[in-house]
């Protein structure tokens, strides 16, 4: 039991980050902390922050101050493209609104982000994940034929395709209905579990703050 | 990957794509095809002209002079005196003269009285059979040989003048002798004789005619269409019998194609002969240059229009790529959260636009050469030159393609820096 607990380093850690982007709109998070297969809730009002902060873990932005500690990694003393790098193997990102590679089928899409990251498609691996988030019979068709929801599942084959370390979700279920919203929840809850991935939602929907528990509000 | 991506994106627009590749083409395939006709017909102008310094015939013009027995295109300027002529070929300046006289011609290709020099000077040899040295013996240029599949020993009578439809002069038969080499100049579309062939076929006419023929420019015959051939009826026979010889005295040949032994008799042998003669002298390499000179402002005029519709289609790509990238920022922006880099964005970029301009160019240098080859076989018909769709011009084709692929990063530059800085977060959260 001891040495369990040792093994589950955290994850992603922050301290004292702030960003500012005029001298009127400052932010300062709050410290945090999660451990592999963990899930976070970010939750608040509009304007808090939210994406912000979201962005900011994501490397996105970078920070005034302080410190975003993924696995071992400072990610703020990592060069540009170190980040664009970093980025690519170990933080998977899914939106609101999904964005794709229109030129580009299903399948496509997953094996790019593959090939972003690693220099290798993994057309395998982007299979049996489409497979598992039951989207196999789409594989070929273009991403704007499926319906939002598929939509959303293909992000998460896309954010998941490199096992990254850190998942980050913005409002992943706000456009979607409550059977879509439970199924992407679910989804994204126990995809993070088996890759062992830390994952962070923020979210205003109070579908998702009913299923997590662990939350902090900005 | 990124090569893919540009490819499937060129192709996702079609529309745009499309414009832009035919714009492309089109100029492409007008400064190629001018490329292309430019080099070869400079390079068949000149490799005719060689050990030829001046061409002496009929006064008229110099350019019609040249065209008709340098290149064999043009009438005639008229006729000379074969004796007149004969004293300025052995002065001490010239080193060589080849007499040429024009009269018939066999199915639309000219038979040509001259001596076996004529042959040599264009570096041809007789490939089969033996050279011309009898009346009627005639030696068949390598493609006549070729289009209508002469032989040696076959026999054909000519038809007058130069035009296809001449009479038929059908009381001589002309006898193939030989078959000259392959050449590439004008020498394998023409049926040289000796000259006392050509002479026999209008002879009688002579008289007639030595005062009207030297000013005679339009047919440049021996003699007039109208002319009946009581004669051939009535001497037939017996022109046979002294066909071997006919007498010089009188006769007429056309032009003559002479080099000197030096410089000295390029400045003075032709004043000379303007002083003392009817007839002139002119200068193949100068009234080439003049004629080109006259293509050139053609031919350039044409080239700019090229380059301007090079010029518009670079615009096209520029409008389509910086439309496009509004609705492209999110693909930019989820590439790089996917690891894509910055400069791996500015490159599918320049890519795209590459990539159109590369499918232009060639496609336009294909669509030049198919112009070419349609152009080559209607000035075989007319002119009887051929040009070679296969051929490449690799410096100035490369230059072409250098401008072409300029042209492509140009118009792809403002989008592509663009998309090199462009700020994720701020794309992402105004999603």
């Amino acid at each position: 039991m001891q040495a369990l607990v040792k093994k589950k380093l955290n994850m992603i850690q922050t301290q004292n980050i702030t960003f500012s982007y005029s001298r009127k709109v400052n932010f300062a998070f709050p410290d945090i902390q999660t451990q592999s297969g963990e899930t976070l809730l970010i939750t608040g009002g509009s304007g808090k922050g939210k994406t912000t902060l979201l962005h900011l873990l994501g490397g996105l932005l970078r920070p005034n101050n302080g410190t975003i500690s993924i696995g071992e990694t400072e990610i703020s003393s990592l060069s540009e493209k170190q980040l664009d790098q970093f980025r690519g193997k170990n933080i998977g990102l899914v939106l609101q609104q999904s964005h794709f590679v229109e030129a580009f089928s299903v399948i496509e899409n997953i094996s790019m982000a593959s090939w972003l990251a690693t220099g290798k498609k993994s057309e395998e691996k982007a299979k049996s994940l489409l497979k598992q988030l039951d989207l196999e019979d789409q594989m070929h068709k273009l991403t704007s034929q499926l319906s939002i929801g598929q939509q959303q599942r293909v992000s998460i084959a896309r954010a998941l395709i490199n096992e990254p370390k850190l998942l980050l979700a913005d409002e992943p279920t706000s456009s979607l209905d409550d059977e879509n919203a439970f199924k992407v929840a679910d989804l994204l809850s126990d995809l993070s579990k088996e890759y062992k991935a830390s994952l962070i939602i923020v979210t205003h929907d109070q579908r998702l703050k009913d299923r997590f528990s662990n939350q902090i509000s900005l | 990957m990124i090569t893919k991506l540009a490819w499937k994106n060129i192709w996702f627009k079609p529309l745009n794509t499309v414009l832009s590749v035919i714009l492309l083409t089109a100029s492409v395939a007008i400064i190629s095809l001018l490329i292309l006709l430019q080099e070869q017909f400079e390079k068949q102008f000149s490799s005719n002209i060689d050990g030829v310094d001046v061409v002496l015939g009929a006064q008229g013009s110099p350019l019609q002079l040249i065209l008709s027995s340098v290149y064999q295109v043009d009438a005639p300027t008229g006729n000379i005196s074969y004796d007149e002529a004969k004293v300025w070929m052995k002065h001490p300046f010239v080193k060589s003269a080849i007499p040429l006289a024009f009269g018939d011609n066999y199915r639309g290709f000219k038979i040509v009285g001259t001596t076996p020099e004529y042959l040599e000077k264009f570096g041809s040899k007789v490939s089969s059979g033996k050279i011309f040295n009898k009346n009627l013996e005639v030696v068949v240029g390598s493609e006549i040989a070729k289009k209508l599949n002469i032989k040696v020993g076959d026999k054909f009578f000519g038809s007058h003048g130069d035009a296809l439809e001449g009479e038929v002069h059908e009381e001589f038969e002309y006898v193939v002798s030989g078959i000259a080499s392959h050449t590439g100049k004008v020498v394998d579309n023409l049926i040289l004789s000796n000259i006392q062939s050509v002479w026999l076929m209008h002879e009688n006419h002579e008289h007639s005619e030595t005062e009207e023929n030297p000013d005679h420019g339009e047919e440049g015959h021996i003699h007039f269409e109208g002319d009946e051939h009581e004669h051939h009826d009535n001497g037939h026979e017996a022109h046979h019998e002294n066909a071997i010889s006919v007498s010089e005295n009188g006769k007429e040949i056309t032009a003559v194609l002479i080099k000197f032994k030096n410089k000295m008799g390029f400045v003075t042998w032709p004043r000379l002969v303007a002083q003392n003669t009817k007839m002139q002298a002119a200068s193949p390499a100068v009234e080439i240059n003049r004629l080109f000179s006259l293509f050139g402002i053609g031919l350039e005029a044409l080239q700019y229009l090229a380059y301007g519709i090079m010029l518009i289609s670079g615009i096209s790509i520029f409008i389509a790529l910086y439309n496009t990238l509004k609705e492209r920022k999110y693909e930019f922006a989820l590439l790089r959260v996917s690891g894509a880099s910055r400069l791996q964005l500015l490159s599918l970029v320049l890519f795209e636009s590459i990539l159109l301009c590369f499918s232009g160019f060639v496609l336009g240098t294909i669509v030049g050469r198919i112009a070419l080859v349609l152009i080559s076989s209607t000035t075989n018909e007319q002119y009887k030159m051929t040009f070679d769709p296969f051929a490449f011009v690799w410096e100035k084709e490369g230059i072409l393609f250098i401008v072409t692929i300029f042209v492509g990063i140009l118009a792809a530059l403002i989008p592509a820096i663009k998309a090199y800085r462009l700020n994720i977060s701020k794309t992402l959260a105004n999603a």
